[in-house]
């Protein structure tokens, strides 16, 4: 294959659904065009290797989430996001867009990326931080800092941060 | 007549390239997948992916909104 020479790392910081997207979909997909791919997980990020995911999102301070709404688009002031109850019905309204639209949920891009043997490094150090073992996380991680990314990163032709 | 067909209709983006990814390892070398997808953004995403592969796209046509690609595994 014209691609095996290259290759791609993504450290995942982010854990909102929205912000799980675009590692899962560019990991994945890399990985279909033949690149091997590490994931590493850090943060916030952290979280999206948790065995059962419960994602959330917020349309606090993101003046540009608009949702098709009866033929336009619609915002949510920032003090609206506060009241108990929003976010679960903005998460769920995207939840619903998304299925409607025909788009992968993340729970089925990780088990993809995890077939397609992508190479998960959960942060050590994050995981002492916000107190989880391997034991809460799916099957596949291995353990790893920031050595470790970096030693990936410097073989890599593609490295993402998002 | 392609050796298998994938429907990814009303699928989105990443998923018809993912599906075919699979898909073409069912299929012998030199034989054909055809895929059907709806996704506009699947006809540059399928030449892109052939290109970087190395699998061949024979051929590509739309149909009433429906893209049918015909891909060679030739990788």
């Amino acid at each position: 294959m014209s691609a095996e020479e290259k290759s791609m790392s993504i450290i995942v910081t982010k854990g909102s659904l929205d912000w799980a997207y675009p590692p899962f979909i560019l990991a994945t997909t890399a990985a279909a065009m033949g690149l091997p791919v590490t994931m590493f997980f850090t943060f916030y990020g952290l979280p999206l290797l948790l065995k059962k995911l419960d994602l959330q999102l917020t349309a606090a301070g993101n003046p540009a989430m608009k949702m098709p709404m009866m033929g336009g688009h619609m915002g949510l002031p920032n003090i609206l996001t506060a009241i108990p109850g929003v976010d679960a019905a903005c998460t769920k309204m995207m939840k619903n867009l998304m299925n409607k639209k025909g788009v992968a949920s993340i729970e089925d891009l990780r088990e993809l990326a995890v077939e397609a043997e992508v190479r998960l490094i959960a942060c050590q150090m994050t995981m002492d931080l916000f107190e989880y073992t391997l034991d809460d996380m799916i099957e596949g991680p291995e353990l790893g800092g920031a050595a470790t990314y970096i030693e990936v990163a410097t073989q890599a032709d593609i490295n993402l941060f998002i | 007549m392609a050796d298998h067909t994938l429907d990814a209709k009303g699928l989105n983006c990443p998923l018809p390239i993912l599906k075919a990814r699979k898909a073409l390892k069912e299929v012998p070398a030199d034989g054909t997948l055809e895929i059907l997808a709806t996704d506009p953004g699947s006809v540059a995403d399928f030449e892109a992916f052939c290109r970087q592969t190395g699998n061949e796209l024979v051929e590509h046509s739309e149909d009433d909104g429906v893209f049918r690609f015909l891909i060679k595994h030739t990788a």
